[in-house]
This record gives structure tokens, C-alpha cells and sequence, in this order.
């Protein structure tokens, strides 16, 4: 598995998002993409979903090029999307919304008891709720069944957008040890967060993305440390 | 004005009122369909619907070749006629749907054209399609030949249970009941439902959205072609400009029930149906047209969500 994202640019009219964007995310990596809001983090995950068109550059999956690809077959390639506001279907149950994450996969009814029973085990939760409808579920529980849903296809890469955004700190702290967990199980991941200081943790590299432009690459660890990108985006900079 | 007829006629009115509501339905749901996973009124469906009552003339006539003066048929003859002309009805309206919405809508679509556009192009292809039909039958209406004659079960407190009628209010329920099955249970059902709630997260789990598209389209097509078979059976006729009104009161049923939800669809046709019966028993039948307007007018003023809501089976929450 390589994702390999060259001289991206992606305009929303005559706007131009991103600007000439270059990641990479080998296998077996978590990948934190770092940026303040408007920067174009979910601009990017959905274009290597194939829900926004690209201007110019390439994506590559494996060394095929992606331009050609629609969107739903991606996911059968094995790119899988935990979209930013989680987009969960609200009026299906949890286990409605799990079928779907596997829509294309046309398996035995034992695999998907496999695949059902390795995400109740990451996610106990959901277990417990298998038939209620998706759109009353906490905001902690849409995540993980957002999570568990992505999960249903597979994935060899599982782009997340923003896991952390409006829960409070111990789910925050759970759905990050479950990232690493579905990471060690041999899932690459490519993160998007604001919350630098547990996305830094737990990736192994990362990219400072500033408004559609990639001003920073460096082992995840290393920017942990940096006085610059501790003062923009870990907030305890030296004053 | 006449309000005694509400209580001398009261049952035989609920019957012609449910018969003639739920072809109503069967139509509407060729709007809601759509409308639910484009956002699009397909205004082309009320011709697709004039071209399924021909479909059902040509098969009868032309193809069984049973002449308009012929002789109701009986036993095993007239249930395969009936068959052949309802199936043949309903896979006419259902490829001519899908073909619409290939040449009207899909390349606007695939250009992110603004739904205007889309509107736009839909009153054409009905604009073209009822005016083809009116050159190939001359404006003449057409009489369809009466194959299932009209005998009665019997008569309960003044209705008569007339088979026609019994087949118009029997068909669509059945037609509902799968439907609903279908839509909820069902893999392609639920990837109908996710794309209508969100085309985007649809595409993320893998699902072909122009796929889902065609089936809507087709499903439309099935029921608006299945409603042309049940009102040429029941009214024996039909014109160039049969889809019109036809048009005009399924999208009514439609946005009374709520656009975009199936058994809004149902409900919708049925109290509209109702409405007509009674408004044109009391106020007169020339009264008819203006109560669907009426109703339409109003809904659109007051509730234009409909009474059930805006949604595909109540899954937008
Ligand atoms: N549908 C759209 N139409 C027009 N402009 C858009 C659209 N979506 C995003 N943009 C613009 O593109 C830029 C990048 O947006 P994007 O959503 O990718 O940022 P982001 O980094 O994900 O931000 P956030 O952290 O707030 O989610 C912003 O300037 C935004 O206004
Ligand atoms: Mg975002």
C-alpha cells in the first residue's frame, strides 16, 4: 500500500483550495495531516475519495493512478472515508450503517459475522445498540460507528477527518488508542485533526497543511517538540 | 350545491374516491422516487404516464388484437390479457424513465448543472412527448376496447363493489406493501435510502450513484406504468394530453404527502382522490380540476412539507 499525492491542486470554483499539495503515506503508517480551519484538510481527504475533481496533479494508490477512478470504486481498491461530521445515515440502525460500510463486498454470511464481531470488540458500545437508529447515538458513539462502518469494506487505508471534533477529552483519548489499535491490526491511516497534540502522539509522521499549502514535514515526534508548531497549534508555545 | 349525496352516496363515494386516490398514488410515487435521491421533479413522468395508457391500447389492440367493439373476454384469456397488458404497461414506462433521465438529466447532472437546468430540460422532454403523441394519434382520444366486463360483487349499504374498482384499489396496495419491503429490507433499498440522505456519504460507503439513480427512475416507471394500465381499465380512454391532469393531481398527492416519502406517496393519493370525489359529488363535477388545484395551492402555502414530511421512508430525521 502507497498513497502518493503529487503537486495537488483542487479549486471550488475559481477559488484554489489547495495548492499544490505533495504527501505521501507508506504502508503500515499513521499520517497526521495538521492545519487550522480552512485550511483544506477535508479538501484533500475528499479528493483522494473522489468526491471533489482534481485541477491538477496526481494521486496514486498503489501506483495506479486514481484520476480515472470514481469515487465508489476507490473503496473497493481499498480507500475507505470517516468523513468530518461522521455522516452517519441517521434513520438506519447501527447495524444498518455497518452493512452499508460493506456494500460492494458481496461475501459469505460468516465473514460478515467476522468482520461484525472484530468491531464490537474495538468497539464494545455499539454492540450493545445494534438496533438503534444511528442518528440518536451520542456524538462519541456516531464516531465509533462511523469508524466501525469504514472498517466493514476492509480498508487498506482509512483517511479520517477530524475523530476528535466535539467530544469531550476521555472519548477523545479512547478513539485515539483505537486508532492506534486498527493501525496495529495493519491498517495505514491518514489522520486530519486540529487537536495537534494527540494526533502528534500518536503519528508516526506528519504535514503542517497552512491554507492550502504544505509548510511542514517531519517525523510526528519532532514537531512535538517544536517551538513553532507548539505555539500555532499546541498552544503552549515559549513566551 | 347538493350535500345530501355525502350521506345517500357516502360509500359508493369512498369507493370511486379510494380507486381513483390510489392510481393517483401509483403516479406520485414516480415523483417522490425521483425526487428523493435528486432533489428533482421529473416532470416528464405525467407523459411517460399518457405514453404507458397507449402502451396498454397497443398491447390490447394490436397485439392480442382484440378491437375496441370487441367482446369482454373471460377465464384464463381475459388474465393473461390483463397480465400481458399491465407487465407490458409498466416495463414501456419503466425503460422510457430510464431513458429520460439518460438523455434529460444525467449529462446536466455529470456537468453539476443548476437544478433549473434540470427543470428546465424535464418540461422539455414532456413537452416533446406529449406533442409526438399528438401527432401519431392525430389529437384524437382513444377508446380502449372493454375486455373485463364490469360485474359486481354485489352491493353493500349503496357502493358498488364494481371489479374494476376492486382491481384499482387491490393493485395498489399490493404494489405499496412491495415496494416498502423492497426499500427497507432490501440491499438496493437501503442504498436508495442512503443516497437520498446523502449522496456523498452514499458514495463513501461504495455505491454507485448512477446506479441508484436508474433503479429510482426505473421503480418510478413500474408504478406511473402500472397506474396507465389501471386507468385505461377503469376509464376506457385515452388522449394525448391525458398526462396533464393526471400530471397535475399525482404531484399534488405527491407534495400532499410529503415529497420524496413513500407512504406519504399513498396517503397523498388517497385524500386526494377522496377530496375530488366529494368536491365534485356536492359542488358538481366541474368542480373536480379546481379541487386538486385548490388542494395544491394551499399545501404549497401552508404546509409545503407535506403531511408526512419531506424524506424516503421516514429515515431524515
Ligand atoms: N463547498 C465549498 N464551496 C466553496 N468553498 C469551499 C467549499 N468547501 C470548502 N471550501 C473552501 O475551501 C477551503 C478549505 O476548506 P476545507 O473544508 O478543506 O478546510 P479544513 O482544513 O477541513 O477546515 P476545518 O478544520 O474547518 O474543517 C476553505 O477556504 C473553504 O472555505
Ligand atoms: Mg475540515
Amino acid at each position: 500500500m502507497r498513497l502518493e499525492i503529487k503537486d495537488l491542486r483542487v479549486h471550488y470554483g475559481k477559488i484554489e483550495a489547495i495548492k499544490g499539495v505533495s504527501v505521501v503515506v507508506n504502508e503500515g503508517e499513521i499520517v497526521t495531516l495538521i492545519g487550522a480551519n480552512g485550511a483544506g484538510k477535508t479538501t484533500i481527504l475528499k479528493t483522494i475519495s473522489g468526491l471533489r475533481p482534481v485541477s491538477s496533479g496526481s494521486i496514486s494508490f498503489d501506483g495506479q493512478d486514481l484520476n480515472k477512478i470514481q469515487a465508489h470504486e476507490r473503496v473497493d481498491l481499498g480507500i475507505s472515508q470517516v468523513p468530518e461530521g461522521r455522516g452517519i445515515f441517521a434513520g438506519m440502525t447501527v447495524l444498518e450503517n455497518l452493512e452499508m460500510g460493506k456494500f460492494n463486498r458481496k461475501d459469505r454470511k460468516n465473514e460478515m459475522d467476522e468482520d461484525l464481531d472484530r468491531i464490537y470488540t474495538l468497539f464494545p458500545r455499539l454492540k450493545e445498540r445494534t438496533s438503534q437508529a444511528g442518528g440518536t447515538l451520542s456524538g462519541g458513539e456516531q464516531q465509533m460507528l462511523a469508524m466501525g462502518r469504514a472498517l466493514m469494506a476492509r480498508p487498506k487505508v482509512l483517511l479520517l477527518d477530524e475523530p476528535s471534533m466535539g467530544l469531550a477529552p476521555q472519548m477523545i483519548a479512547n478513539i485515539f488508542r483505537i486508532i492506534t489499535e486498527i493501525n496495529k491490526q495493519g491498517v495505514t491511516i491518514l489522520l486530519v485533526e486540529q487537536n495537534a497534540q494527540q494526533a502528534l502522539q500518536r503519528a508516526h509522521r506528519a504535514y503542517i497543511l497552512e491554507t492550502g499549502n504544505v509548510t511542514k514535514e517531519a517525523k510526528a515526534s519532532d514537531l512535538l517538540n517544536d517551538p513553532a508548531v507548539r505555539e500555532a497549534y499546541l498552544g503552549t508555545g515559549a513566551h | 350545491m347538493n350535500f345530501s349525496v355525502v350521506t345517500t352516496q357516502f360509500w359508493s363515494l369512498v369507493l370511486q374516491g379510494l380507486a381513483l386516490g390510489l392510481i393517483y398514488s401509483l403516479v406520485a410515487l414516480g415523483y417522490t422516487m425521483v425526487y428523493g435521491v435528486l432533489r428533482l421533479i421529473n416532470f416528464a413522468n405525467s407523459e411517460i404516464f399518457m405514453l404507458g395508457t397507449f402502451a396498454v391500447l397497443w398491447v390490447e389492440i394490436e397485439l392480442l388484437g382484440h378491437p375496441v367493439a370487441a367482446k369482454p373476454l373471460g377465464g384464463f384469456e381475459l388474465v393473461y390479457t390483463l397480465v400481458i397488458a399491465l407487465v407490458g404497461s409498466m416495463i414501456a414506462c419503466a425503460v422510457l424513465a430510464v431513458i429520460v433521465e439518460l438523455v434529460a438529466y444525467r449529462r446536466l447532472r455529470a456537468r453539476g448543472a443548476s437544478r433549473l437546468a434540470s427543470l428546465i430540460s424535464a418540461i422539455g422532454v414532456s413537452i416533446f412527448l406529449m406533442e409526438t403523441m399528438r401527432m401519431f394519434t392525430e389529437s384524437r382520444p382513444r377508446t380502449a376496447p372493454r375486455l373485463l366486463e364490469k360485474w359486481s360483487f354485489g352491493e353493500i349499504a349503496g357502493a358498488n363493489f364494481r371489479i374494476d374498482t376492486m382491481l384499482a384499489i387491490v393493485a395498489p396496495i399490493i404494489i405499496f406493501v412491495i415496494l416498502d419491503q423492497f426499500v427497507n429490507r432490501s440491499r438496493l433499498g437501503k442504498a436508495i435510502r442512503a443516497v437520498s440522505l446523502s449522496e456523498e456519504n452514499a458514495k463513501l460507503m461504495g455505491i454507485n450513484i448512477n446506479r441508484v439513480i436508474s433503479l429510482t427512475f426505473l421503480i418510478g416507471g413500474l408504478t406511473t406504468g402500472a397506474a396507465a394500465f389501471l386507468y385505461t381499465t377503469v376509464y376506457e380512454n385515452t388522449v394525448f394530453n391525458v398526462g396533464f391532469n393526471m400530471g397535475i393531481a399525482a404531484f399534488t398527492a405527491a407534495v400532499l404527502g410529503g415529497i420524496g416519502n413513500i407512504r406519504g406517496a399513498f396517503y397523498g393519493g388517497l385524500a386526494l382522490g377522496m377530496m375530488e370525489q366529494f368536491a365534485s359529488a356536492v359542488l358538481g363535477s366541474q368542480w373536480k380540476a379546481v379541487t386538486v388545484f385548490v388542494v395544491l395551492v394551499l399545501i404549497l402555502l401552508f404546509k409545503p412539507n407535506g403531511l408526512f414530511g419531506e424524506a424516503v421512508q421516514q429515515t431524515r430525521t
